[in-house]
């Protein structure tokens, strides 16, 4: 019952995406393949072309099992310290983006703690938070980048603080909202039992804020993996998925960014699944689970 | 030393006044809302330029605010063309087909409740992929030119908007319906007269979103291959030029476009959604 409501779905548009995607690799090859037949002197019919768009070896958009074998020879068929592993790749962006979710979104509690503790604060910064989430922020991404390496500062830090930079202000929305959650009645309840601000924050406010807290965590990690993504975009960057990314746009190799593009996914889709694990289980120890 | 102490100062005088501002009872009024973070901004910007100039900082590392506006002055047609290869051009265009099919889409699937079951999770999960992954790619598809910027514009936005519009036309409740089942309206009035209006709130709440997405895809599609203009383009060669008081200038044209452009969508929201509680609440 369960696999007929929710899975089958799934699956359906998993399966049309993929009928697609052929469809696409069949039409949009096609050309070349004439191309070359015609250069050579001779005449294809409609299966040869067909047989010829699934295996070109620059293809303008390659068949999904050319990039499914491109993803497992780098995944599972190199050693994952070499440098054509997408694994040793997907580590070096991972890395980055750990270190700057961690850095992001301590840094938007930290505010947020600030801008629900002082209402000075709360008048002055909140209007730019809030305007700064309309900023093309990624655009400074290669400046950080150049100005960090000409102060001496390469490696992972310059990628990792692009990518606090993009994951801090989801938090700090969102926390400020979750420390606002607990209503009237709850917060006149703590007073009459003469609760200092500190354990109101403790007892009260930091309890209720977990279900925001979370729903911007999702949020911002997925932004931290795009920031170091596109921190690694510019100047030179030898390693990472971004520059898997630039380096096959470079040379032409499609089935090279596909792959890395599925790294990506996989990656992203591993963190928000993370976070939603810790979630559940703490909300659930906590007692709010829905 | 004196423009160090001086800003420092003056930052420490501004913070006192805005502590003192939203303490007092005058932190009701309008005018004093939108003073103390304004002053806020000021504050920042003089601080910048005073500790640039006071530690007297290489322009090569970070130009104070000062020679940013020079900058822009001095630049004003390089800036406008920039900026018409990548709003006007690249993301306005990819942002309104985007959003359009989005829409449409929503519309379309939200007839079967079976496509909708096996979309929402996939858009939700693509919702929160690293999208601007396939900017390579759409620049090898369409070219150099803004086209392939419209169509990352496009694919980052179409996921965002699907879901809020899906979740917008399913916000209507039983009651509702039911009343226009009771008036015999027919599928096309009801969706028009109740289920539209009602999504509407949800609608903007994802092109709101998409406002920012769509900056940012036409912005990082540019670093992927441009023609010889276009703000990404500019940023990332002035990057190497190290002229940084141009970057910066490019930076503050794309967080005013940015702005305006979400202002727009958000005073349009006011207009189409007055009854909505959350904009009546402010008012």
């Amino acid at each position: 019952m369960r696999f007929r409501r929710a899975v089958l779905p799934i699956l359906t548009v998993v399966a049309a995406i993929l009928a697609l995607w052929y469809a696409g690799a069949v039409l949009m090859n096609a050309q070349w393949a004439r191309d070359q037949a015609a250069r050579a002197g001779v005449e294809i019919g409609f299966t040869e072309i067909v047989r010829d768009t699934m295996s070109q070896e620059r293809p303008v958009l390659p068949a999904p099992h050319q990039v499914a074998a491109e993803f497992g020879k780098t995944v599972f068929g190199t050693k994952i310290t070499s440098k054509r592993s997408l694994v040793w790749h997907g580590w070096v962006t991972l890395s980055a983006t750990a270190v700057g979710f961690a850095l992001g979104s301590a840094a938007g509690i930290l505010l947020a703690i600030g801008i629900v503790h002082s209402r000075a604060m709360d008048l002055s910064v909140m209007p730019w938070a809030i305007a700064s989430q309309t900023i093309p922020i990624l655009a400074i991404a290669p400046m950080v980048i150049v100005v960090l390496s000409s102060m001496g500062v390469t490696g992972l830090l310059p990628k990792a603080i692009i990518s606090a930079w993009l994951s801090f202000f989801p938090v700090v929305v969102g926390m400020v909202k979750g420390l606002r959650a607990p209503d009237a009645m709850q917060l006149d309840q703590l007073r009459t039992w003469g609760a200092s601000r500190a354990q109101t924050f403790w007892k009260l406010r930091l309890p209720a804020s977990m279900p925001y807290l979370f729903a911007s965590l999702k949020v911002s990690v997925a932004a931290s993996l795009v920031g170091a993504i596109v921190g690694e975009l510019p100047a030179g960057a030898t390693a990472g998925l971004g520059a898997r990314l630039l380096s096959g746009s470079y040379y032409g190799q499609t089935v090279m960014i596909w792959a890395a593009l599925f790294g990506a996914a996989v990656l992203a889709a591993a963190l928000v699944g993370l976070i939603a694990a810790i979630e559940r289980v703490v909300l659930r120890r906590m007692g709010m689970a829905r | 030393m004196i423009w160090l102490w001086g800003s420092l100062a003056l930052w420490a005088a501004a913070t006192a006044l805005n502590v003192a501002l939203a303490g007092s009872s005058l932190a009701r009024s309008r005018m004093v809302r939108l003073l103390i973070p304004a002053l806020f901004g000021v504050t920042l910007l003089v601080l910048w330029e005073g500790l640039v100039r006071g530690l007297e900082v290489s322009p090569v590392i970070l130009p104070p605010p000062s020679a940013i506006g020079a900058r822009i002055a001095a630049d004003l047609p390089l800036l406008w063309t920039d900026f018409v290869q990548t709003i006007l051009k690249g993301a306005l265009p990819g942002y309104a087909i985007g959003c359009g099919a989005a829409i449409l889409t929503a519309i379309l699937i939200d007839r079967s409740p079976f496509l909708q079951r096996g979309l929402l999770p996939v858009g939700n999960f693509v919702a929160a992929l690293p999208v601007v992954g396939i900017a390579p790619i759409l620049v090898m598809w369409f070219g150099f030119d803004w086209q392939s910027k419209a169509a990352v514009v496009v694919v980052m936005v179409f996921f965002p908007v699907l879901v809020n519009m899906v979740a917008g036309l399913a916000a209507t409740d039983r009651m509702q319906r039911d009343l226009m089942a009771t008036w015999s309206a027919g599928y096309w009035q009801a969706l028009i007269k109740l289920r539209l209006p009602a999504a509407l709130p949800f609608l903007f709440n994802g092109l709101k979103i998409a406002t920012t997405l769509a900056l940012i895809g036409a912005i990082v599609a540019e670093f992927f291959g441009s023609p010889t203009r276009g703000m990404g383009f500019r940023i990332s060669t002035a990057v190497g030029q190290l002229a940084l008081d141009l970057v910066w200038a490019e930076i503050a044209v794309a967080a005013l476009a940015g702005s305006a452009f979400y202002g727009l969508v958000a005073l349009v929201e006011r207009g189409l959604t007055f009854w909505h509680p959350s904009q009546r609440a402010r008012v």
